[in-house]
């Protein structure tokens, strides 16, 4: 709470401000121009002040303690909302100072400082001013608001108003993490709008300003409860108790971040291709060494610092083409028509691209799976198509249903025009593998509904169930003839980041298109041109990925007991997980016959739906795992959420389940 | 042109097509429904036939040779428009074959088959028809085109068939590569249309269909001249003769694909990120293993493998920051303004992403120069922006000029909210470097005007001429004041592919925002998260490049050496490609300054601009076309950048070798003199075997004139001077 030495410091702001010489004054109100600029030259007799060039060629020397003082832009809604402005200031003056011995130092110094403010050095998301901080800005600092616009501080004033901003900046209360944090920054700015007069000049890009379809954009994956999380890291590396001594960050599919190791053969191939001095070293494979040349020869000028085409490195497509093949086995593939992607998120996104179109009521319809994994919903609304939700049947093990299908895309058809039906097998979050039957129902269906099919398969190697098989839509519509092979147009998709290997960091992918308008490949080349290519790295995990070690080759055996433990030990884990949390009472999960996610089921108590709902997230449930809340995934049973098995080495973490089913707010 | 055989083939299939037994019969017209499969049951025995499943459980023993017939649903339309979808059905035979040893060989040999069939592997694009095929398949052709709906041939018949698609697709005459793909596909289309009843079964992603701001992408950079030389150079593999025996692609600014090394810590490094088994290696400095103990330790289980921060990981946001406090004399810089992106482009259009809004009146106009680098117009017709052009002052060395912003603002403001102004710094394709006054008079411009400025600085390592220094647009607005630097929103671009290392292949790059909004700080971490985190190992490059060995430590003296060597070649290659261009007549080429590139102008005769025309191609894509096919050199027009009207210019990179470079230029030097005696009137010359050649020289002082007589090429410009 601002106390009396708030107002000294603005007092003394103001006395800095009306002595310090040569600043232009500000022109509250009005923006400067150029006019206005000349009629400053009186005040700032520095200036150089001809037409062409209205300010002083280089005012540096105003920066930094020599002058004695420092040059500070306050605005008091500005510095409430984000801490960094001030640390900006504060690095100014420590790396601006002529003579300083290592301006590296002084910047490094800089995260320090921020700390010191309370600002969270990864996420300046988390620093939008929430509703508790607009509150405070517009209550308590109301008085003082006003004359803050401009102030120049010394170097101790400048500390002490750190101080002050510290209090108003960083609330030690956890803010409102539960809510969609555009509509906290929304209403964080209709607090601005209601005193437009105090920002001095306008940003040019603010959220009224900015594109509406990325406002639109939600994605739980990586939204505020995980910004949370980092926050609480960051606290309890400072010390701070908490009732647990680390955070699990179970929201994510990150294998490697967990612990697992990468397979040796991958990252021997890749260590050949980026620094070729060692294909001359005896401590690496023979096989390996032969595909990194193999590789190597397929580049630009031999190196993987070349661009590669856009639609990717031929033999690369060539291999993953081979790949399939052997997976559907025989069903043909087309290097034409495979693509290489920055991991399966961008083949996703170029799909959906290329495909929407329409205004109105002819505005193409994107049907998804409820739960999806919300690439989907964000992509959508990036492009403004419109979302048709169809459900998958949480009594029936998470299956989809084409009596389902069938209802939303009727109920679509009123307001849109449904083109597009995107299934995820095995699924994310809900961790299903489809059934053959399933499989070929919905291609049916997308013949019959004239839909265009993405198959988003990146868990195909994530199979733990041993009823289950992954079937690949791409062999169940070439198994079903001649009508649906040569006529449903499906896009199907794989990543390095899931499956064995969990070389998420790379950004390997591809996406296999059939029955792509010949016309249309030509735009997706065009189109993917304008991003140049896909990481060639990832290109080359890729690569690995679809041509291991076959037996009789040298690394074979260590890559086939990599790659089985990796698999066996998820399989473990998915079966511990549906046992534990079904043992809890309260919670329900459903088998995990694939992919790498619980979902459970939670029941939370109606006190608990009303805290929420009065924006007091439960305090006692600071829950260590951040996982990523079932509404982000969008379930119409709101109250999922949604946990991930990749991490828990140690089957005993798992049992650390809290005992008492879900949190209950004190 | 379709023959007798051709009428021949259609016939034998629409008898095959009779007594083919077992397939379901097309529902032309009408797309098939459920109750029109169950009627096809009595057809079709071997159908199971139920509500729910109304198609055979396994089809499969259809496909292949083992049923003696082959699966093919020919549709002439589609297939006169893809090799590859014959060659998908070839694969089908030899692949599905029950027994084969092994597939994956099948697959390979694919290519083969789509080479006979006369389709390009790389380049499915080039595949799309042009109007010449679309011609042909209108016209020749309409007779038999209905009765071709759907036929089954047998092994032999297909071949044949094959030979015929090969007539109809595969024009050995160049296609109008000259016009925007898009508009050919257009016409394409159009042919379509008129005959919807041929399409048994409309694709749902069609060129009407698709994203019309999609469509709109034009990108000249690899657009169809790089096809052409992919041909071009597949021509020449299956032993084609040519006048050249390689094709140089010196479109594009690949460093390392023309021969350029790495840098040595640069790789070491990503070595022992990605093996970190290497730490243990003696015959790695130890400065590489410290770095990537670091880099190693800020990754997710300290592993290259995991996923980062969306903005990117903590510890190499920080080295940039350092390192741009470093290059800016002291400005600071904070890691939180810091966003590590997937090159330089992905930046870009994620910044113009956010910033595009309103509508009609006030969509957002984004200011870009002219000529430009296309990722802008790309990116603006993808977001459905208005592109508001300005245009850079080719007399004056391609110099910005406020006055011409001014013009160009308020032009715009007639139909758009201006709201961005986008600068390339050093240019590309122009590669001037700015001066710092002008640096000031953008800024300056950019606070009257309240644009949000985006400074696209990847060239800032490359500036070459002793006149110029790089200043960053940050350094600037910072020296400014505070009225400028606390208030000007600037977003600039640096990336690893460019400089003196050129890593383009594993796309690193970073931006960094200055003054924005903190709300929009978090919409842009946001609308980053959702494709998770840039590549890993393109962050570890980036980091690399912002924190370089340093004097003291082992491996400075190597790096340093490798950097000046590829830094001093570049200066030299730039000064060597001005003065030999310029001693081409009716080329002029601006001193290059910085960047990678030459943008030469060229004169190009009437007659030739006449013959592009017919073309119905840009005369600079004329010329570059006939450029790679006399030459095997492969530059991209001037119309894929934009250029003033009536002034022609080509893009080349100066990144070949030296001695590769100067004969480069000395090709492109007698292509150009060639070009100009043919494009020339040819009486004067049959009867007098000398040729009079006068051009405008573009300093617009002289004029020059050349003189062929025989094989002798006469520069006779000295003597016919005069002032303007």
């Amino acid at each position: 709470m601002p106390s009396k030495e708030t107002l000294q410091i603005a007092l003394n702001s103001q006395k800095a401000e009306r002595t310090a010489p040569g600043w232009p004054q500000p022109n509250s109100g009005r923006s400067p121009t150029l006019s206005t600029l000349s009629e400053d030259k009186e005040a700032a007799p520095s200036h150089s002040g001809s037409f062409r060039r209205p300010f002083p060629p280089l005012v540096r020397p105003r920066i930094g303690p020599a002058q004695g003082t420092l040059g500070l832009v306050v605005d008091p809604v500005r510095h409430t909302s984000s801490g960094s402005r001030l640390g900006n200031y504060k690095a100014q003056e420590s790396v601006g100072r002529p003579g300083a011995d290592s301006p590296a130092v002084g910047v490094r110094s800089l995260g320090a400082g921020l700390c010191g403010l309370g600002a969270l050095r990864c996420g300046c998301w988390c620093r939008s001013p929430g509703p508790v901080l607009s509150a405070r800005a517009s209550g308590a600092r109301r008085g003082v608001a006003r004359r803050w616009r401009q102030v120049f501080l010394g170097g101790r004033a400048m500390q002490r108003a750190a101080a002050l901003v510290r209090l108003g900046c960083c609330p030690r209360t956890p803010g409102p993490w539960g809510r969609s944090q555009s509509s906290a920054a929304a209403e964080a700015s209709a607090v601005l709008k209601v005193r437009p007069e105090r920002s001095r000049r306008e940003r040019i890009l603010t959220l009224e300003s900015m594109n509406p379809q990325v406002k639109a954009v939600e994605y739980a994956v990586r939204g505020p409860i995980v910004l949370k999380a980092g926050e609480i890291e960051l606290e309890l590396q400072r010390g701070i108790k908490k009732p647990f001594t680390e955070v699990i960050r179970a929201n994510i599919g990150d294998a490697q971040a967990m612990g697992q190791q990468p397979i040796t053969f991958l990252r021997q191939v890749m260590a050949l291709c980026t620094y070729p001095n060692l294909l001359d070293s005896p401590s690496f494979p023979e096989d390996a060494k032969k595909r990194a040349r193999r590789l190597l020869q397929a580049c630009g000028g031999n190196s993987l610092g070349s661009y590669s085409a856009s639609q990717g490195v031929n033999c690369i497509r060539e291999d993953v083409a081979a790949y399939i093949t052997r997976r559907d086995g025989g069903v043909p593939a087309d290097p034409d028509n495979i693509y290489l992607t920055t991991g399966a998120s961008d083949g996703i996104s170029t799909i959906l691209k290329i495909l929407v179109s329409g205004g109105g009521k002819s505005r193409t319809g994107v049907m998804i799976p409820i739960p999806q994994y919300p690439l989907y919903s964000a992509v959508i609304s990036e492009l403004d198509a419109i979302q048709v939700n169809y459900y998958l049947d949480e009594e029936n093990c998470w299956a989809l249903n084409v009596n389902e299908l069938r209802r939303a895309v009727q109920e679509a058809k009123d307001h849109c025009d449904p083109k597009v039906l995107c299934i995820i097998n095995p699924g994310n979050p809900t961790g299903q593998v489809q059934s053959r039957k399933c499989i070929e129902d919905v291609i049916h269906f997308a013949w019959e509904e004239k839909l265009f099919l993405m198959a988003d398969e990146v868990y195909q190697d994530n199979v733990y169930s041993p009823d289950c098989k992954f079937h690949s839509f791409k062999k169940v519509l070439y198994e079903m003839g001649p009508e649906y092979s040569s006529n449903v147009e499906l896009a199907s998709f794989h990543s390095t980041s899931k499956g064995y290997m969990g070389e998420c960091g790379y950004r390997g992918g591809y996406m296999e298109v059939i029955n792509l308008h010949p016309e249309i490949k030509g735009q997706l080349v065009k189109l993917l041109s304008v991003r140049l290519c896909p990481p060639v790295s990832g290109q080359a995990a890729m690569d690995i990925v679809v041509n291991p070690p076959v037996p009789g080759e040298e690394s074979f055996e260590l890559f086939h007991r990599e790659k089985e433990s990796v698999l066996g030990n998820l399989a473990k884990k998915a079966k511990l997980t549906e046992d534990l949390f079904n043992q809890v009472p309260g919670i329900h999960c459903n088998p995990l016959q694939g992919a790498m996610y619980a979902f459970p089921r939670i029941f939370i108590p109606s006190k608990a739906v009303e805290a929420a709902q009065n924006d007091h997230p439960p305090s006692g449930g600071e829950a260590e795992n951040s996982s990523t809340e079932g509404e982000g995934l969008s379930h119409k049973v709101s109250g999922e959420v949604r946990m991930r098995i990749v991490r828990a080495q140690r089957e005993t973490q798992l049992s650390g389940l809290p005992p008492d089913g879900p949190p209950t707010p004190d």
